[in-house]
């Protein structure tokens, strides 16, 4: 019997092998026009072609802008496939790339991504980057925001009142919110929202504004999600979020979900709108279906499914925002470039410094 | 260089006589070609630490920085400290567990040996996830507990009790299934001799029994300690800073990877001391038995009233580890639906799950049967380096290796770039340590004599190969490929960065799900995941039963 033990393990690993390989075949419901090419490797167009596919890197989550993409595909009849994973860990895949990435677009959670790999983004066309405010693109045109989030107090409304709540983030450091905050240290989000601070407060003030919240023994998570969570359950009585990620659980528990955001009304760093955005790779052969895909996400279309959909803020004028989000020109919103929030470095150094960081 | 150290460790062998494991016996075809696929699996096993030294040494002196800090240190202490915790848990609960499904009475022992090796499947970041949602201070347990008796606030989980519980109970079955695979295979005359000679049966389990475990014990335990240094989604949710917090720091805010390949590096470096710490606790000891099969029955211990507690013992472990987590999953499920959620069709990612894992664990075995083989039957500096290569890459998190294999795999072997094949190559790497760890303690069990008998009456190599080794090392075999099965169904980095574009597994939807909050569309693919790898871990764990009885 046991003879064949081996031979039946080879044979075996040989089905598997042939299974998976049409496995990884595409799908019809990933990718319908294209099932003679292959998924597995990203068919590159002859320059001069007509582009058929087009292949994003997205650290945007499936289930947030998968049904948009899909839209474009449908509309434009070119093939798309995307690689979704996390912002960072997408950029550190495209940065080992180089040259040989396969991506044609980077599609990013935040504007440090896209800064990351901004020396491999190719200058966008005008009439991309004139759709949006220059605050929210890249002053030298590789990349451009798609949709705007805005930064938040999340508070539990059992044990907080609105009125209660500061001006401003700087309220945060009086000894009352002692064991009551939450935060995110390595959340690329917050870490904006620091750096937001160095360029308005200047280094000092921030780094006084750091050491005063954590004298106030605030609670550490990894990242947005699960501040909203410890709001709601009333592990914490306040969190610094993105503005977003309430009304997914507002949706998933109901509207009795005791926990609410609340716009910093100061207009300091605290209010602050940041984007996702997405850039065209140098090395792209198929630029020009990109730019359609880039033009279509700023197209009235699809920023209205951002304000619908994910809750987002359009970057676009003329298209409203969700109907329970104050629009953007209510909110008392800091103006700053996003793109002089480059300096993470400096941040998270001042981050390890004052020891929020490991 | 491979026939070099033939020569030279067979000449070593005559010359202080067989030592125990070592077959004197001509080197031939059969070995050379175990040779070459070994060298080649080290290679293999190199390329990210390759990976890391390149990044490194491109950065200069910058990259040591964040290096040398003491910090550092300290940080470097509590990694430590967390992996020796988890590793001690781990085996307190498996060896017990061990023991009970395979040596006594206990009632429902087969269901019991398939519901402890379930936790292997859950991911760790929804493990830690589902744990708070549980018994954070305002968890589902803290609110019935309100309703009852109204305690409004329980304990602080985070931080270091919450990363020892989540980590193992996640991590415990790596332990219980190769110490029970050992178990199985353990020639009961010795205990039978000390029993005839009057010790009883604990005395027995702690003097015979356990004893001859421990190659199992050391293997299981090392496969424990190297994942909880490597573990990123249980330590961050549970807000313990250990080492790979902070190079996913680097990752994740600055994008340095220099600075994340030097602190990889130490990674590496520490688990090579774990490793020579492990080698230190079987140096020249034997384990095997003088038959192959044991023609006896093996003995079953009575509990008597003992079952009671056993048994409390048994379902306490599975409450926590399986029953609480697939609890928190269903009730979000069921949430959902009645909310009018949609489900997505699963079916296209269970699928794919199950081929690549499947996949995954039939070609780790193969890359790891010519390195424990030669590991244990021609033990030299040579062989024994490359079975102690293959661990480097296992306390490694998994995007250092994705990132590795971008690096080489985008440069130098562009066809094959985020490819299937290309992914399953990431899976071996990735976990190829558990089946050499497997394989390496069954076949220690084997005395080598069976396999010179069959030479000496002219079987070929490969015939001895395939009659007499592979049969009596297939439980452990086995149980390496259920563990490569399991943990590739829960893979994320990997599969995310070096997966076929549109490839998506059982976990890489759970993933996108629980990030944004969607935790009903999370739910359904994380009870299919643990679902679907309980059939191919209950088929085995009643098929070894069988064997053996």
């Amino acid at each position: 019997m046991s003879r064949h033990i081996a031979k039946v393990m080879f044979a075996v690993l040989g089905w598997l092998l042939v299974a998976c390989a049409s496995a990884a075949q595409p799908t019809p419901q990933a990718a319908p026009a294209d099932e003679a090419q292959g998924a597995a490797e990203p068919v590159r167009q002859v320059e001069g072609a007509t582009p058929q596919t087009l292949t994003i890197y997205s650290g945007r989550s499936e289930n947030l802008v998968g049904p948009i993409i899909e839209q474009f595909r449908e509309a434009s009849g070119i093939d798309v496939q995307v690689r979704w994973g996390k912002t960072a860990e997408l950029a550190a895949t495209l940065l080992e790339e180089g040259a040989n990435s396969p991506a044609d677009i980077f599609f990013a959670q935040d504007p440090g991504g896209l800064g990351a790999v901004a020396g491999m983004l190719a200058p966008l066309p005008e009439d991309i980057l004139e759709r949006v405010d220059p605050r929210f693109r890249d002053p030298e045109g590789r990349w451009v925001g798609i949709s705007g989030r805005a930064r938040v107090i999340v508070y539990n409304t059992e044990r907080v009142r609105p009125e209660d709540l500061p001006d401003d983030l700087w309220g945060f450091t009086d000894p009352t919110w002692k064991g009551r905050i939450g935060w995110a240290p390595t959340n690329a989000s917050f870490q904006t929202m620091v750096t937001a601070m160095r360029v308005a407060w200047g280094e000092e003030k921030t780094r006084q504004w750091l050491e005063g919240i954590l004298a106030n023994e605030p609670k550490v998570y990894e990242k947005n999600t699960p501040i909203v969570a410890a709001a709601g359950a009333g592990e914490i009585d306040v969190g610094f979020v993105n503005h977003y990620y309430l009304y997914r659980f507002l949706q998933e528990e109901g509207e009795s979900f005791p926990a609410r955001n609340y716009f910093l009304p100061g207009g300091g760093p605290g209010s602050l709108v940041m984007v996702a955005g997405a850039g065209v790779l140098e090395s792209s052969a198929n630029k020009e279906a990109a730019y359609k895909f880039l033009r279509f996400m700023l197209s009235p279309v699809a920023q209205q499914y951002f304000a619908t959909q994910t809750f987002e803020y359009p970057l676009v004028e003329g298209v409203r925002t969700h109907r329970e989000l104050p629009p953007l020109s209510e909110l008392n919103v800091i103006q700053i470039n996003l793109a002089d929030l480059a300096d993470l470095q400096g941040t998270v150094r001042l981050l390890s410094e004052v020891g929020a960081l490991p | 260089m491979a026939e070099l150290t033939i020569t030279r460790s067979r000449t070593r062998s005559f010359g202080r006589g067989a030592r125990p494991g070592r077959v004197p016996l001509p080197a031939s075809w059969m070995t050379l070609a175990l040779w070459g696929l070994a060298i080649m699996v080290a290679g293999a096993v190199l390329l990210p630490t390759t990976y890391l030294l390149v990044r490194t040494l491109d950065a200069g002196t910058a990259a040591w920085g964040l290096v040398f800090q003491a910090r550092t240190a300290q940080i470097l202490g509590r990694t430590a400290w967390l992996a020796l915790t988890v590793t001690v848990a781990s085996a307190a609960i498996a060896v017990p567990l061990a023991w009970l499904t395979v040596r006594t009475d206990l009632p429902f022992r087969r269901l019991w040996a398939v519901l402890t090796a379930l936790p292997l499947v859950i991911p760790s970041y929804v493990g830690a996830y589902l744990v708070v949602a549980a018994l954070g201070p305002r968890g589902m347990v803290q609110q019935w507990l309100e309703e009852l008796v109204g305690i409004s606030r329980l304990p602080d989980i985070y931080g270091f009790p919450g990363a020892l519980l989540v980590l193992t109970m996640l991590s415990y079955p790596y332990t219980l299934l190769i110490v029970r695979a050992a178990l199985l295979r353990l020639d009961p005359a010795l205990e039978e001799a000390s029993r005839s000679l009057g010790y009883g049966p604990w005395t027995t389990f702690w003097r015979v029994t356990l004893p001859q475990l421990r190659p199992a014990l050391a293997a299981g335990s090392l496969l424990v300690a190297l994942y909880t240094l490597r573990d990123f989604g249980a330590v961050s949710i549970m807000r313990y800073n250990t080492f790979t917090r902070v190079i996913y720091i680097q990752y994740q805010s600055t994008f340095d990877r220099a600075a994340a390949a030097a602190l990889s590096l130490v990674l590496v470096a520490l688990s090579l001391g774990v490793l020579v710490l492990e080698v230190r606790t079987q140096r020249r000891a034997r384990y095997h038995r003088s038959r192959g099969k044991s023609a006896r029955a093996r003995p079953v211990t009575r509990l008597g009233p003992w079952r009671w507690p056993a048994l409390l013992f048994c379902a306490t472990v599975v409450s926590v580890s399986l029953v609480l987590p697939a609890g928190v999953l269903l009730y979000w499920l069921v949430r959902g639906l009645r909310a009018g959620q949609e489900l997505t069709p699963l079916w296209l990612a269970t699928r794919n799950s199950v081929l690549a894992s499947g996949a995954a664990a039939v070609a780790t075995l193969v890359a790891a049967l010519p390195v424990a083989v030669l590991n244990v039957r021609r033990p030299g500096r040579l062989s024994h380096l490359v079975e102690r290569l293959t661990y480097t890459g296992f306390a490694l998190p998994g995007v250092v290796i994705a990132l590795a294999l971008v690096f080489f795999g985008a440069r130098y072997a562009r066809p094959l770039y985020q490819t299937l094949p290309m992914l399953i190559f990431a899976y071996v790497i990735l976990f190829l340590p558990q089946a050499v760890g497997a394989v390496r303690a069954s076949l220690l069990q084997v005395h080598p004599s069976l396999e010179e008998t069959a030479r000496s009456l002219g079987r070929r190599p490969w015939q001895v190969f395939t009659t007499i080794t592979m049969p009596l090392v297939w439980p452990g075999a086995a149980a390496g490929m259920g563990l490569v099965f399991l943990t590739t169904m829960k893979e994320l980095p990997a599969t995310l960065i070096l997966g076929p574009l549109g490839f998506k597994t059982l976990s890489t939807l759970v993933w996108s799900a629980v990030s944004e909050a969607f935790f009903a569309q999370a739910a359904a693919p994380a009870l299919l995941l643990i679902l679907v790898s309980s059939v191919p871990m209950t088929l085995f764990i009643l098929k070894e039963h069988g064997e053996e009885t």
